[in-house]
């Protein structure tokens, strides 16, 4: 199009004279407002390029450094706790829970570090799971004193890292061709009367010669369990695999044995002491 | 079509003056039918993964229907997919009327970026799907794929600018500029950031050139320039077109299309660093590129402010032109996010934001907002205009998918608005004795009821465009057709020729 400078008669505004596809433009000037906050903004730049480092050999005026500032950060943090993180490394978990500002301590930071460490087996309120004891309950597998928490959270189950684990082994009855498949039945419904779920009185008594025989060594004459081994308890109605049938004869065919790792060297000393204390407050410490 | 047919018959180039150039049709049309559709697709992807954020259960349990995948599905379709075809399909109409010339390579050169263009979107989907990704953000398609697109990506470059040597009009558009700057920085920035080595000839995995920190460098210098160019630049330019187009008033200023264009590409090629704030990126890439994100504000406004000012005389057709209200809230969301980002930039504010869902709910106002409706303002102008028809079938199902679409963003982001800071928060909250307040379980909890809201904003959003599918069908198979040769006319100028 040839060019054309027309007034707009909305705006009082001139156009530029071009003209696409019936598409034209005013002339108008920068809005003051808009080219003054930009001039504005370029300030801001400037200064801050000037106080920060900004260029790759200029430092700034303030000299300042992310990392030296978040490391600042954190051993600020660590020195106001030293004292304490001290005390409690040093200290028993007994002699921790004995003493109110130890144990208000242990039991915050016990909190935390449960939630970052221990909730993704254990639960986030210590409820457990399949496969994963409850730390709520009572019901403890290898002992629910201070002294037996912490040897369990510092040197874990099981592992292969920690030569101190607490370790057993249930035997493969099934997989291993120890017991048949009727003998297992059997016991099985021998392992149901002890919690008083059995309705089959003939394979009870075929099972209880089976479970003393076999099972008696480790989970005791009366099916209580015994801690030395982690041997679970199974007269009452706690059940980390399951409590059926099915679930039982699951457990003697093929055992599931569950591992922790140990936190002793991966986590302060103090901490695992913070832990222990918690997981011992958590309802069923002994 | 007919009447397509008809002038395609002209030769190339060959310029009869202003309604007898024939321009190329058929590939715009098709362009326009797979904008809708990969809409439909992406946004159905985005409310998919939105459910599995909610619900978890909804992952399937299956691999190729995990969040993990789903979520490159998702933001491609809608990126590359949705937005790609739109800016690919508009560029080609806008250039030819505003240049007055036909297609540089004709129809062929029209069809093969369509088909050319397509083929990329669908393999890249597929890789993502089975599992092929080389795990950068916005980049996930593997090398053979990156190839194809920039074989694709040159050709588009030289049909354009083509098209623009050979105008008839002796000055350049200002859309397209925009186009031209979102052509030739998204081909450089493709190719910078995809430099690999395939594991082996025929392996469809590769090895990243660059590594560690300067390989998250050079991707989000690709990642915040793939915002620049691809969704700010070229829907800049899409909206120099439609909305003075849709207003029939001139352009508000330009000396501003002039300031601001050439500020903003040359600002916003510095502000990728804010993306790696407090990372191991040293901290004079950081700050550069805070102040640079800083002074990107402006720049960013002065194509909202040309966009609304150019509405000067003409607000009132906001009541009765439905898909014109796409384009200028599309304008307002734009100035809403590109005042949002210059902040979230700031180290201070980032501290904060970063890794929230503060980041996802900015980049979704800027998505659903800006880059969704000005294309949903666009379609609606190019289905009556390249099907020949007197209008769009029914514009009080367009009022409707407006009306469903702003309320699902307003659900969208302050659900994220919310969620986001509280994460933020949470995270960062200690108790008297300097322990963490809360683990990182107990804010995915906490997040859960603004993850539901999220979700019926995509779905409120998703309907709109299903709503805008059926209508946009209904103007191609039932509406009224158009008086042939349109006249267009103007509020300034009565005769121009």
């Amino acid at each position: 199009m040839p060019t054309k400078i027309e007034k707009d008669g909305v705006t009082g505004r001139e156009t530029t004279g071009h003209e696409w596809d019936g598409l034209k433009e005013l002339n108008t000037p920068l809005p003051k407002w808009w080219l003054w906050t930009f001039y504005a903004s370029i300030a801001f730049a400037a200064v801050w390029m000037v106080l920060y480092p900004s260029l790759p050999f200029w430092r700034g005026t303030t000299q300042w450094i992310a990392r030296e500032a978040i490391v600042a950060e954190v051993a600020e943090a660590n020195a106001r706790n030293a004292p304490m993180m001290a005390r409690l490394r040093a200290a028993t978990p007994a002699q921790i829970a004995a003493d109110p500002e130890m144990r208000a301590f242990a039991l915050a930071g016990g909190r935390v570090a449960f939630a970052n460490n221990c909730a993704a087996c254990h639960g986030a309120g210590g409820q457990g799971g399949s496969g994963f004891p409850a730390l709520v309950d009572d019901d403890w597998l290898w002992g629910g004193s201070l002294a037996a928490i912490h040897q369990t959270i510092a040197h874990g189950i099981r592992n292969t890292e920690d030569e101190a684990a607490r370790t057993s082994v249930m035997p493969r009855f099934g997989a291993d061709g120890m017991l048949t498949n009727p003998q297992i039945g059997d016991v099985a419904e021998y392992v149901l009367s002890l919690s008083g779920r059995s309705s089959d009185p003939a394979a009870v008594e075929r099972g209880r010669t089976i479970f003393a025989e076999n099972c008696a060594s480790c989970h005791g004459d009366n099916g209580r369990g015994n801690r030395e081994f982690g041997a679970p308890s199974l007269a009452d109605q706690v059940w980390l695999y399951g409590g059926g049938k099915a679930d039982i004869i699951a457990m003697v065919r093929n055992p599931r044995l569950g591992v922790m790792p140990a936190w002793e060297g991966r986590l302060d000393p103090a901490v695992v002491n913070m832990l222990t204390v918690f997981v011992h407050s958590l309802g069923g410490g002994e | 079509m007919a009447a397509a047919t008809a002038t395609a018959a002209l030769a190339p180039g060959q310029a009869l003056g202003v309604r007898e150039v024939g321009y190329v049709e058929a590939p715009i049309r098709a362009f326009a039918v797979i904008t809708a559709f990969w809409g439909v697709v992406g946004f159905l992807a985005g409310v998919v993964i939105a459910s599995q954020l909610a619900f978890p259960l909804l992952n399937l349990d299956l691999e190729w229907t995990t969040f993990g995948r789903l979520r490159p599905l998702h933001t491609s379709a809608v990126i590359f997919a949705f937005g790609g075809n739109a800016l690919l399909g508009t560029s080609l109409y806008v250039v030819q009327r505003t240049c007055r010339a036909r297609l540089f390579g004709g129809e062929e050169a029209g069809w093969f970026l369509f088909w050319g263009y397509n083929f990329f979107i669908v393999m890249a989907a597929l890789g993502y799907v089975l599992g092929i990704t080389q795990g950068k953000e916005y980049a996930e398609p593997e090398w053979y794929v990156d190839l194809w697109l920039t074989f694709v990506w040159v050709a588009y470059l030289i049909i354009f600018g083509g098209t623009i040597i050979k105008r008839e009009e002796p000055h350049i558009y200002v859309a397209n500029w925009f186009y031209l700057a979102f052509i030739i920085t998204i081909a450089m920035l493709h190719i910078g950031n995809n430099i690999s080595i395939p594991v082996s000839l025929g392996s469809s995995q590769s090895y990243s050139a660059p590594a560690g920190v300067q390989g998250a460098m050079i991707q989000w210098w690709y990642g915040h320039n793939a915002v620049g160019f691809f969704l700010t630049a070229g829907f800049l330019a899409m909206m120099y077109y439609f909305i003075p187009k849709q207003a029939n008033r001139p352009v508000y200023s330009y000396r501003l299309s002039i300031v601001h264009f050439w500020t903003l590409i040359f600002l916003y090629i510095w502000a990728g660093p804010h993306h790696l704030h407090y990372t191991a990126l040293p901290d004079w890439a950081q700050v550069l590129g805070m102040v640079f994100s800083v002074m990107l504000w402006m720049p960013s406004w002065g194509g909202m402010i040309n966009g609304l000012m150019t509405l000067s005389g003409a607000w009132d057709k906001l009541r009765t032109n439905a898909a014109l209200r796409f384009s200028v809230t599309a304008v307002g969301f734009y100035g809403m996010s590109t005042f949002e980002g210059p902040v979230m930039s700031i180290r201070a504010v980032n501290g904060l934001s970063h890794y929230t869902d503060w980041t996802i709910g900015h980049v979704h106002s800027g998505a659903m907002g800006w880059v969704g409706f000005i294309t949903f303002g666009a379609l609606y102008y190019l289905f009556p205009a390249l099907w020949k028809k007197k209008g769009v079938w029914s514009e009080k199902l367009i009022a409707w998918h407006f009306w469903l679409a702003t309320l699902g963003i307003v659900f969208y982001i302050t659900a994220m608005w919310v969620s986001g800071i509280m994460q933020g928060l949470m995270w960062r909250a200690y108790d008297e004795l300097g322990f963490l307040q809360y683990s990182f379980v107990e804010t995915v909890e906490a997040m859960h009821p603004y993850y539901v809201i999220r979700m019926l904003g995509g779905v409120l959003y998703l309907s709109g465009m299903l709503i805008m599918a059926f209508n946009l069908w209904k103007t191609v198979t039932s509406s009224e057709a158009a008086e042939p040769e349109p006249v267009p006319s103007s509020a300034i100028a009565v005769a121009a020729e």
